[in-house]
């Protein structure tokens, strides 16, 4: 009986959670409708909210932060995967990658405000003055800025790529490399044109759950990205997502701003179930199609 | 008959006559050398978060800091042990939560119901959680329990962390009592047992070690997240004496004095974010170690 | 002789003598997984345009023998080899010899069916495709010789952008000998290649077989006793890793020499 109890709790919590933030957010919701999802103004002290901006912050720097991290990540799960290296080597970057996991994110922005801010400012401001023509390479080079969070990003999702490419990649079952190799194939043709493709689905759906993390990484992007609301197109202006909004606005708003805050929250909500969702599809598909190969 | 041997073995050996193109041997060596190279370039920015956690954490390292309270703004000295006590009580308000709702959903998806519409159903929900952001389940504990209390406090801070784990410990709890083979539990129900008494005595003992796993896996995570406690518990320069009082934690402590301008300040955030590691370490190494014996 | 071959579907087979005798030529070979010693130095001389059956219990050293052929042993971390194999008179380890080039010329069909989840069409051309070959001509060329010497062009040739998934278990595996056959080899390995097919599927594939001896060198290891009497006109019997007896299949079947291959072929053991 209390069996049920709990997994009824357990259903009901989700609803409840989206039901509480839904409701907490109406005033807003009811006030701005989706001219909240199309404004490109956040400002409290007018009581003008619109998240246009952090909604583009969003999504770019988990874009980028893809673009890094799926080839680095790809690297390793096909040296993970493939025999390159005796067990042990391939144990140790494991075991590095796992660790990456666990860092907490706070820690992440700690690192990254003594470690890649400097970086970016140095090298962003070189980058500026020599591309600046080009709109996503434009000065003035901050610190604090969309690509500082990126990068960092970046590493937090390199671990979710590599652990689901990987399990897709060891997958493909032996007998296909075999069959690769017999045919005079070299190593990396057989891995470019047989596994690959044959894992692609699991590759896909790490980048989709990856993406998805990265929407709803918080801390590490509330201290290195800059918290502006202004809408730019360059990398190295300080930008905003949907999270770092929250993380930094939360704990001091009240009024309608905390209902402001609860419909960007009902937002990210929205964003990364549906991204989590998609990727689980690809990767429930995935798993059957390659269970049909063995 | 040898010169023709010959000639049919150059043609054998070597396709129409051409050898194997360099450009393929070289893009096989080069794609290797590539990938070897992406994989040591990970390594870089991990050995930099290591070393440098550890080279700015240990020198303020001392008893002081878990025994004393945080400096004023400006002022030297001091530690975080009001931090540490808040961080351990808000994972322990977690746990209190959401282990016994976990591991009751688990039993009932894979005893009771395992194929039923609602155990489906329970799965999926959890699956859904597991992705939600972390920071979300602070909004919703800021929503449910500080504007209905009208208090930022550890009690806040813990249901956001009991939210944030749920998934984890329901999932692997699940796991784990899958793996409990099924003749326990026939073997049980042949001597005449009740389902109760065979989940109760049998399986769930036999799971344990598994769920504790996953326990110390929720723990890590818990510790280490700022998200969730951040407008709910908020900080504290001071000592917690209740639960329904703001409340420092180790994770705040670090997002706060990290963009203080006080260089003391910032030898505590890293010295916090060396303890933090340290936590979260000993908690996964302690779910690899509580796992091992038993299963592997 | 480059240009007419690539024109000529039939060119390159004719520039060898058929029937010799000792095509491939095994010599006191020895094979080690790790410090096991899986073969105990093989003598052997397999000749051209014949089927030769590899017989004899599990674990005999027969799969591991013919995986040597065309150095697939060598995927395995681990091994080593001692004493020699020649391939029309040339040593298959010597430096010289790219392994790549050699898989090449060695076709190999394995237990189990293995089609790349790709096209029917992209499965055969594979291995063109791989050595740069993207003439559309020519791999339309390949993919229709090959479908017809492995007997699948009549049940596959509406369907050859369809995925290779979507064939029976039979076709599968005549689909992958077919893509054996595509870069034109002159051996044909075959590693136990009906032992998952049913009765019907493999029938179709011994007559296949028999039909591909006017083109191939084959070499095919069974389990099956009537198999090896029905489709292979030699049969080599290992045991424990050591050659026991090689000779006419008919002779093997009907009159072996040595007591051990009669206890094998009159099912006393194995």
């Amino acid at each position: 009986m209390a069996c049920l109890l709990a997994s009824v709790l357990t259903i009901t919590l989700l609803a409840f959670i989206v039901g509480e933030i839904l409701f907490k957010a109406w005033p807003a919701i009811s006030k701005f409708g989706l001219g909240f999802i199309t404004g490109k103004q956040w400002s409290p002290n007018r009581e003008v909210f619109g998240v246009l901006p952090v909604l583009i912050g969003t999504t770019a720097s988990s874009f980028l932060a893809l673009l890094v991290s799926l080839p680095l990540g790809l690297a390793i799960a096909i040296f993970l995967s493939e025999d390159f290296f005796p067990g042990p080597v391939r144990q140790v970057i494991r075991f590095v990658v796992e660790t990456l996991a666990a860092i907490p994110s706070v820690v992440y922005g700690l690192w990254g405000i003594f470690v890649v801010i400097p970086l970016v400012q140095q090298y962003g401001a070189v980058i500026a003055a020599k591309f600046g023509i080009i709109p996503f390479l434009a000065g003035p080079a901050y610190g604090n800025s969309l690509l500082t969070a990126s990068l960092v990003l970046a590493l937090m999702v390199l671990p979710t790529i590599t652990a689901i490419s990987r399990s897709s990649l060891v997958a493909v079952p032996y007998t296909l490399r075999e069959g690769s190799y017999a045919l005079g194939a070299t190593r990396w043709e057989t891995i470019l044109k047989v596994i690959i493709p044959t894992a692609a689905p699991g590759i896909v759906a790490s980048s989709i759950l990856a993406f998805g993390r990265a929407m709803g990484e918080t801390m590490a992007v509330a201290m290195l990205i800059g918290n502006s609301q202004r809408l730019s197109w360059s990398l190295l202006s300080p930008s905003n997502t949907l999270s770092a909004l929250l993380a930094n606005q939360f704990a001091e708003a009240d009024g309608i701003q905390v209902s402001a805050l609860m419909y960007a929250a009902a937002l990210l909500i929205v964003l990364t179930l549906g991204v989590n969702i998609a990727g689980e599809a690809v990767l429930r598909h995935t798993q059957k199609a390659t269970a049909g190969l063995r | 008959m040898t010169s023709t041997a010959a000639t049919s073995a150059r043609n054998f050996f070597s396709h129409a006559g051409k050898k194997t193109s360099f450009l393929r041997l070289f893009r096989n060596h080069f794609l290797t050398g590539l990938c070897i190279a992406l994989s040591l370039l990970t390594l870089v920015p991990l050995f930099s978060i290591v070393v440098l956690v550890i080279q700015n954490g240990l020198p303020l390292l001392s008893t002081n800091l878990f025994t004393q309270l945080p400096p004023a703004p400006g002022m030297e000295g001091g530690g975080f042990g009001n931090a540490i006590v808040g961080t351990l009580v808000m994972v322990g308000i977690a746990l209190f939560i959401s282990v016994p709702l976990g591991i009751l959903a688990a039993v009932f998806v894979n005893e009771y119901a395992s194929a039923s519409w609602l155990a489906t159903l329970v799965r999926f929900v959890a699956k859904l959680l597991t992705g939600i952001p972390s920071i979300i389940c602070g909004v919703f504990a800021f929503a449910a329990v500080v504007m209905t209390t009208h208090k930022f406090s550890a009690l806040a801070g813990g249901i956001a962390l009991a939210i944030l784990i749920l998934p984890t410990i329901l999932l692997t709890a699940e796991q784990s009592l899958m793996g409990v083979p099924y003749a326990f539990r026939e073997a049980s129900f042949g001597v005449g047992a009740t389902p109760f008494q065979t989940i109760w005595r049998i399986v769930l003992p036999e799971a344990m070690p598994a769920i504790m796993t996953g326990v110390m896996l929720a723990v890590a995570r818990a510790a280490g997240e700022t998200a969730p406690v951040l407008f709910t518990a908020l900080f504290s320069q001071n000592w917690i004496k209740s639960i329904m009082e703001p409340t420092a934690s180790l994770s705040v402590l670090i997002y706060n004095f990290a963009s203080l301008p006080y260089a003391y300040h910032i030898k505590l955030a890293w010295s916090a974010s060396l303890i933090l590691v340290a936590l979260v370490t000993l908690s996964n190494i302690l779910a690899q170690v509580i796992f091992a014996p038993k299963h592997r | 002789m480059t240009t007419k071959a690539s024109q000529d579907p039939l060119a390159l087979s004719n520039d060898f003598v058929s029937g010799e005798t000792n095509f491939i030529k095994v010599d006191n070979f020895k094979f080690f997984y790790g410090k096991k010693e899986a073969l105990h130095g093989i003598n052997l001389e397999i000749p051209s345009r014949k089927v030769t059956a590899f017989i004899g219990p599990s674990g005999c050293g027969k799969s591991t023998l013919l995986r040597n052929f065309n150095r697939m042993n060598e995927l395995i971390p681990g091994v080593r080899h001692e004493g020699d194999i020649t391939i029309h008179g040339m040593s298959i380890y010597d430096p010289s010899v790219e392994i790549i080039a050699l898989r090449r010329r060695i076709g190999m069909v394995f237990q189990k069916s293995n089609p790349f989840p790709m096209s029917i069409y992209e499965n055969i051309v594979y291995p063109l495709r791989i050595a740069g070959q993207n003439n559309r001509s020519i791999l339309d060329e390949t993919v229709e010789r090959c479908l017809r010497s492995a007997a699948l062009w009549d049940e596959a040739k509406d369907r050859l952008n369809d995925s290779a998934l979507g064939l029976s278990g039979g076709q599968m595996q005549r689909l992958c000998i077919a893509r054996a056959v595509a870069s034109r080899p002159e051996i044909l390995l075959m590693d136990e290649p009906c032992s998952a097919l049913d009765p019907i599927a493999t029938a179709k594939v011994e007559e296949l077989i028999i039909e591909l001896k006017r083109d191939f060198t084959i070499v095919i290891v069974t389990h099956n006793m009537q198999q090896a009497s029905r489709v292979s006109e030699l049969t080599a019997f290992f045991y424990l890793g050591n050659l026991i007896e090689f000779d006419d299949t008919r002779k093997i079947f009907n009159n072996p020499s040595m007591k051990q291959t009669e206890e094998y072929i009159t099912g006393r053991f194995g």
